[in-house]
């Protein structure tokens, strides 16, 4: 997906190819089309150059990575290679060294990334919202808070008429009717996301069942991916599940309030994400998970995605590629992060990410690899 | 042709001696001794790759599932509990699920590939025949994924309105069968994932069948039916003992299916992975499910090795199921000539 994104143009084959095969008809042009892809494919494989990089992980930056990379390319000719396999494959390859990066949404303890001796940097901001799906219930309309959510995913809670959710719903038609809650049943950093928030704000949560990419689930039905969740949400009617922020939003789905730290009902969007964002102390260290973060405004189940690599590099020329694309992407990508619904760094914590780079990432020798 | 040919007696001798060269074998090979050798060895080989390929795969699973064969032991296969934040896993949940809906789907498909096979051969009319065999066997080419994105959107409402929950109604109370339907009745679980599972095994069962039916001599099915037997008796009687291996090997081929499906479980079922009631309403998980969810993300370790120790005792599992029909041949044969 990502790679036919970053084709290079090759004028000639493509317009022999499209001369033999466009047809007037969209069905046959769109077979075509997919011709082309993987015919111009076979012409990438065969003439990659040396400005070329690679990388794997995590699935929830992959849209926009592919579009950072798309736009890359265009600008310098370079192309990334980006595997979107999910953040566990993801640290699992750059700790085989089989790609420049790795990708995860879930930040490693410093003491994990010392011992590999690598280092992490965030990239964008996304998060990870409350999904209902209740007759005549609009988005925005139900107010939760973490305690009430973590209740629901425990058991706890099983009617949306529960004394709980009227006390904070006064006026809002809560049916007598049991509540189906859905999760994610693959192991994914929004898990890890929302798990962590229901950690910190439910301590019975933390007892029972902890944080992770993918947990004990006391209860509650399991879709694969962000689909999975949605199609099931919408699907079993007085559901509740959790979704990445763009996927609500591009889906218009039933989105909750939640209460955060300050003691606010927010909405989920970017400037609320942002404002969890400014609330982490970045300086010390990139392990930050953003969920309950203070802040008048803050999204309290906000989340960066990260990206990993060697402080000791025995490819400088790849490490220095990678380098050059996430500089571009943090000078340039602003604009099309924005697009895709996720929430660009603070100019702030983009020079902390730089600092790290210069005062980390090396070559065998000691040298630092030069990005600018 | 003509060197098999007898020469003519009337030849001269001139053309008999030819004729008789002709006859004889030639005196040299007309392929080579290292064709022979090669054809051989490529044979040899082929079949010995597959052998290689099933060691080396059995091997991998058993590195690869150390780790968790260390820690647990056989209790794993008994142990419910699957806890990637405590790192603690037990197997049973997924095993349950997995023999469940394969079991509930043989439940469903056999009797039902059973009807289209005796259907198709013996009953329709000449014109349906060929569509409808086609049908059933385009059924088979459906992708996984689609009867899953079919189950989990449109089949699993209808199930629940118009099957679960009248069923419910109908047994609540009812001391044994109550506690199979109970739960809530949402579409999603063990029932809906056997059903998905009935319909995808379906064609195989029912092609299989139909085939060896139609190897059944016509002389013996005529001289049942002129001794005066019903169409069922004639099937019953004379067509099911001819063909039982054939029946008993599709029926396997199903189960096999259905043991090692994926996508269209993993939609349906419910990937829940605590055991805390027999209903077949609640939601599950199978092994194959588990390992598609979460072996991306699986942490290396003990969470990958208990899935690949899952895989491990899935492949056992299809072992068995493999054994158990060739025991089951074994012994139709045996008792072929005592009991007809």
């Amino acid at each position: 997906m990502s790679v036919s994104q970053s084709l290079p143009r090759v004028p000639g084959i493509e317009q022999l190819l499209r001369f033999a095969f466009e047809r007037p008809d969209p069905m046959t042009s769109r077979i075509s089309r997919s011709f082309l892809a993987s015919a111009a494919l076979a012409v990438v494989a065969a003439s990659a150059s040396a400005q070329d990089m690679t990388g794997a992980g995590a699935t929830f930056p992959a849209p926009i990575y592919a579009k950072w990379a798309d736009a890359y390319n265009k600008a310098t000719g370079a192309r990334l290679n980006y595997q979107s396999v999910g953040s566990g494959a993801g640290i699992q390859q750059i700790r085989a060294k089989t790609v420049d990066f790795g990708a995860s949404d879930m930040p490693l303890t410093d003491e994990a990334l010392a011992k590999d001796g690598l280092i992490q940097f965030p990239t964008v901001i996304g998060g990870v919202v409350p999904v209902v799906n209740i007759k005549g219930v609009a988005p925005g309309q139900i107010k939760l808070t973490g305690q009430v959510l973590g209740d629901i995913y425990l058991g706890k809670i099983t009617k949306w008429n529960d004394a709980a959710l009227t006390a904070l719903n006064p006026g809002v038609p809560l049916p007598d009717a049991a509540i189906s809650a859905v999760r994610r049943a693959d192991g994914s950093g929004t898990t890890f996301i929302f798990t962590n928030y229901l950690s910190k704000v439910n301590p019975d949560w933390k007892a029972k069942v902890g944080e992770g990419t993918a947990v004990n689930w006391p209860t509650g039905a399991g879709g694969k991916g962000n689909e999975g969740v949605s199609a099931f949400v919408q699907r079993l009617p007085n559901s509740i599940g959790y979704v990445e922020y763009a996927y609500a939003k591009q889906n218009k789905m039933t989105y909750t309030l939640l209460k955060n730290k300050d003691g606010n009902f927010v909405p989920p969007d970017s400037d609320n994400f942002k404002s969890a964002a400014a609330g982490a102390d970045w300086s010390k260290t990139f392990f930050q998970v953003l969920t309950d973060q203070a802040g008048k405004d803050a999204w309290p189940i906000s989340g960066a995605t990260f990206i990993l690599m060697y402080k000791a590099q025995d490819k400088p020329a790849n490490a220095a590629n990678s380098l050059k694309f996430f500089e571009w992407a943090f000078v340039n990508g602003d604009k099309m992060a924005d697009d895709l619904e996720y929430v660009p760094l603070p100019t702030a914590v983009k020079d902390l990410a730089r600092k790290s780079w210069a005062a980390n990432i090396k070559d065998t020798a000691g040298k630092p690899i030069a990005w600018k | 042709m003509s060197a098999t040919m007898p020469a003519s007696p009337y030849a001269g001798p001139q053309e008999r001696i030819r004729a008789d060269m002709k006859n004889r074998p030639p005196a040299e090979r007309r392929a080579s001794q290292w064709a022979d050798l090669l054809f051989s060895v490529l044979a040899h080989g082929a079949a010995w790759l597959t052998l290689a390929l099933l060691a080396g795969i059995i091997g991998s699973l058993l590195i690869g599932a150390a780790p968790a064969i260390r820690e647990y032991g056989l209790s794993f296969l008994w142990t419910s509990e699957w806890d990637p934040v405590q790192n603690r896993y037990g197997g049973l949940v997924m095993i349950y699920g997995t023999l469940m809906t394969s079991f509930i789907a043989l439940l469903i498909a056999v009797p039902v590939s059973f009807g289209i096979a005796l259907f198709l051969t013996e009953l329709s009319p000449l014109w349906l025949k060929r569509p409808l065999g086609t049908a059933i066997e385009l059924l088979a080419a459906v992708p996984s994924i689609v009867y899953g994105m079919w189950g989990l959107l449109v089949f699993s409402p209808i199930l629940s309105q118009y099957v679960q929950q009248p069923l419910q109604s109908v047994f609540s109370g009812v001391p044994f069968l109550g506690a199979l339907f109970s739960g809530a009745p949402v579409g999603i679980g063990l029932l809906s994932a056997g059903i998905i599972l009935a319909i995808m095994i379906i064609p195989f069962i029912a092609s299989v069948m139909r085939d060896v039916f139609e190897v059944t001599p016509p002389m013996l099915k005529e001289s049942a039916y002129a001794l005066g037997s019903t169409t069922w008796e004639v099937v019953w009687k004379v067509v099911l003992p001819y063909t039982k291996t054939g029946v008993v090997g599709g029926i396997m081929l199903g189960l096999g299916r259905a043991l090692g499906e994926t996508m269209a479980v993993t939609f349906v079922i419910g990937n829940f992975n605590q055991l805390n009631s027999l209903s077949l309403f609640e939601a599950a998980n199978s092994i194959t499910s588990a390992l598609a969810n979460e072996f991306g993300e699986a942490a290396p370790g003990l969470h990958q090795a208990s899935l690949i120790y899952l895989g491990l005792v899935l492949f056992f599992i299809t072992f068995v199921v493999l054994a158990i029909s060739k025991i089951l041949l074994e012994q139709l044969k045996k008792r072929e000539g005592t009991v007809t």
